[in-house]
């Protein structure tokens, strides 16, 4: 439930809110540049800086420099997008189901193309990383159609609580048949819990190129709907009076929500986490208006997620964790903080 | 005057067909899990029938059917009637103290800490047996509901907080799980298999072991189920019918959490049991817990044993983990359950 006795904001609060979540937006894009800057760096072959800028103005092709052409930067790059997706699909499950605790994971994006991706490799022994993200894609598509179309054909009853029913049990029924073939596949399995753990490592130019049409078109529809999600956030009933059309609008972002965090998962596995916590961490700062909260929850995302994959290189140096471990490891805590403070809006479903 | 103490009749009729069939209900349930483990007995390289096994109960027959059938595969049948009913109390006691449908065992951190636990054993002590590796996931289990308790409790504990903080933890326990089995190379298809929960290469050490703590647990949780009743109300209605509300959460927790940690201990992470024979029982039995705690008991008993079966009948002689059988037939079951539930019209 949304705390409807707040005040309408008056002309002057807009405005000094307005300052706010600039300053917010800012101080976060500096932060995204740092950690940027750090994931390039540092790593199990430490690169200086007037080599990073090197091949940045003056490729001379040294072997310092091709590292970071292929292999730094493209990682950096993929982890800012993801992270990115990943905050997004985050704010806008919070925002249409009105649930503090609902994450893409709900629908089964995760379950879906993590089985999906299990199945190639151990079954049909596909080693094409490019055909696998496609794969994976498709998996997730298909575990959210399959939700989706079972809860709606469940008369009565709300969509999201029916969603989240259906999504728990469709979730739990996938993740045994992933762990049934895991079982059975012993000798393949190793680079897939490595996936299945959420991971960036070995990311080149062209996942770059895989994620970033789907990633950025879907981002900037998301951001360009923020006035109708603040709208959705409070409640069916005024939606619908202001004259929305709510359930056209939310199967609409139910799609965009698949798309960002399906080529997300995809790419890098499933990252838990980031999509849950980043939302509650911008609302603290901003508020509740989504045409605020959906960009800024992207820098959060990226920078939280590029934080967490240059610690990831730091538990085991110099081998490497997969980023999906330490984004809990960060959020746990911060999770717990939040609930036990009651500042955070956790408490408002 | 006369109309009311017809009403009050009429009330007290139903009430009592009503305790009728739920106990008929209870009856028929206990007759299908007594056929369905006397089935299970019977599977395996060698087949018996019914009526060998029967006997054999008696000392009748065979020694070689006698010795087979009571030293290897009855302790893994007991073993999945106290682990199926363990669990599902366990889900009936989370789902209403919590207040949330979406609850089981594994939201009170019993799969995350004694999985964790257990892999970390596994792991760094692999010589020491089996009994060290129940015992840690046992005390796993146990810690970590512990700390979700006390990272919640701020002036009483909130369900709400409670649920929050558990699902914290839960993913923080489950991401330490993935690292393990991503770094621990060889150990991994042990870890796995313990991972899925499988009755496999059970004996009476294992059923020994929670034998106790379970026959001791679920009547005490049947004695509470009163108090079940008055918690799902709220808070602050059953305070004001004078329960003490924080003690009482506390005790059904730790009811709860005991069960789970049994189970875990002895077989694995058998998922979903804990959080689909509730709601079946819940489906058919009402409201009222003094029915739905034996129910639910009664399904989740029948659920792991036939999960069992078919985990071994399917393709032998290779096993499939019974665990991984209760999501694969559980979750088909539980959907179909909800839309036969929402054609007749009422809401989830």
């Amino acid at each position: 439930m949304q705390n409807l006795s707040e005040p309408f904001p008056t002309e002057q609060n807009n405005r000094q809110q307005l300052r706010k979540a600039l300053g917010v937006f800012l101080i976060s894009l500096l932060v995204l540049l740092v950690t940027f800057f750090l994931s390039v760096k540092i790593g199990a072959f430490h690169i200086s800086i007037s080599t990073l800028f090197k091949t940045l103005f003056q490729y001379s092709g040294s072997k310092e420099q091709v590292l970071v052409a292929t292999a730094r930067i493209p990682r950096a790059v993929v982890t800012v997008i993801i992270g990115a997706n990943l905050g997004i699909a985050g704010a806008l499950m919070q925002a249409i189901t009105r649930n503090p605790l609902a994450s893409p994971s709900i629908f089964g994006v995760n379950a879906g193309a993590s089985v999906a991706i299990v199945f190639a490799i151990v079954v049909l022994s596909i080693n094409n990383s490019l055909l696998l993200v496609f794969i994976a894609f498709l998996g997730g598509l298909l575990a959210v159609s399959i939700v989706y179309g079972m809860s709606a054909s469940f008369k009565g009853g709300n969509i999201e609580v029916k969603m989240a029913f259906t999504g728990i049990v469709i979730q739990a029924f996938l993740s045994s048949i992933t762990q049934g073939l895991l079982l059975f596949n012993e000798d393949k399995t190793e680079s897939v819990l490595f996936w299945l753990a959420g991971s960036v490592t070995g990311m080149a130019w062209k996942h770059v190129w895989i994620l970033l049409p789907f990633s950025l078109l879907a981002m900037l529809i998301s951001v360009s709907l923020g006035r109708f999600i603040s709208l959705i956030s409070l409640g069916d009933e005024v939606a619908q009076g202001l004259g929305l059309r709510v359930a056209l609008l939310r199967r609409f972002v139910i799609v965009l929500v698949v798309i960002l965090s399906g080529v997300a998962v995809s790419v890098a596995g499933p990252i838990g986490f980031v999509g849950l916590i980043v939302p509650h961490m911008v609302r603290y700062l901003v508020g509740r208006d989504y045409r605020w909260v959906i960009p800024i929850s992207a820098v959060f995302g990226s920078a939280l997620l590029t934080l967490a994959d240059v610690c990831s290189r730091f538990i085991s140096f110099p081998y490497e964790t997969p980023v999906g471990v330490v984004t809990a490891l960060i959020g746990t805590p911060y999770f717990i903080y939040l609930a036990r403070t009651k500042k955070g809006d956790l408490y408002e479903g | 005057m006369r109309d009311e103490t017809k009403v009050l009749l009429t009330i007290e009729r139903d009430r009592q067909t009503r305790t009728m069939h739920a106990l008929l209900i209870i009856a028929l349930l206990c007759l299908i899990t007594a056929f369905f483990a006397i089935l299970n007995l019977g599977l395996g390289t060698v087949h018996y029938s019914p009526l060998e096994i029967i006997r054999s109960f008696f000392r009748g027959g065979n020694v070689d059917t006698y010795v087979i059938v009571m030293d290897y595969r009855f302790p893994r049948i007991a073993l999945a009637l106290l682990v199926g009913a363990a669990l599902a109390t366990s889900g009936v006691i989370a789902q209403s103290v919590l207040r949330n449908p979406l609850a089981s065992p594994s939201t009170l951190g019993i799969s995350g800490g004694s999985g964790l636990a257990a892999l970390i054993t596994s792991m760094f002590f692999s010589s020491m047996g089996p009994f060290i590796i129940s015992l840690s996931a046992f005390a796993g289990g146990g810690l970590v509901a512990l700390a979700i308790y006390l990272f919640a409790y701020e002036k009483g504990v909130a369900p709400i907080r409670l649920a929050i903080v558990g699902v914290a933890i839960g993913a923080f326990c489950s991401a330490g799980i993935q690292l393990l089995v991503a770094k621990s190379g060889d150990n991994v298809s042990i870890a796995l298999m313990w991972l899925s929960g499988s009755l496999w290469g059970r004996t009476w050490e294992q059923v020994w072991q929670i034998t106790p703590i379970i026959l001791v647990i679920l009547p005490i949780a049947w004695l509470l189920a009163i108090r079940l009743n008055i918690m799902r109300l709220g808070d602050s209605v059953a305070t004001a019918l004078g329960l003490r509300v924080e003690v009482t959460r506390f005790l059904l927790l730790t009811c709860s959490v005991l069960l789970a940690s049994a189970a875990v201990s002895a077989v694995g992470l058998i998922g979903f049991v804990g959080l689909v024979a509730p709601h079946m029982a819940k489906k058919i039995m009402g409201s009222r817990h003094q029915f739905i705690l034996p129910t639910a008991a009664l399904l989740g008993a029948l659920l792991v044993l036939v999960s069992d079966y078919l985990g071994r009948a399917l393709i032998p002689p290779i096993e499939i983990p019974a665990g991984l059988i209760t999501a694969a037939i559980g979750a088909p079951y539980f959907l179909y359950l909800m839309w036969r539930e929402s054609r007749k019209g009422s809401s989830i």
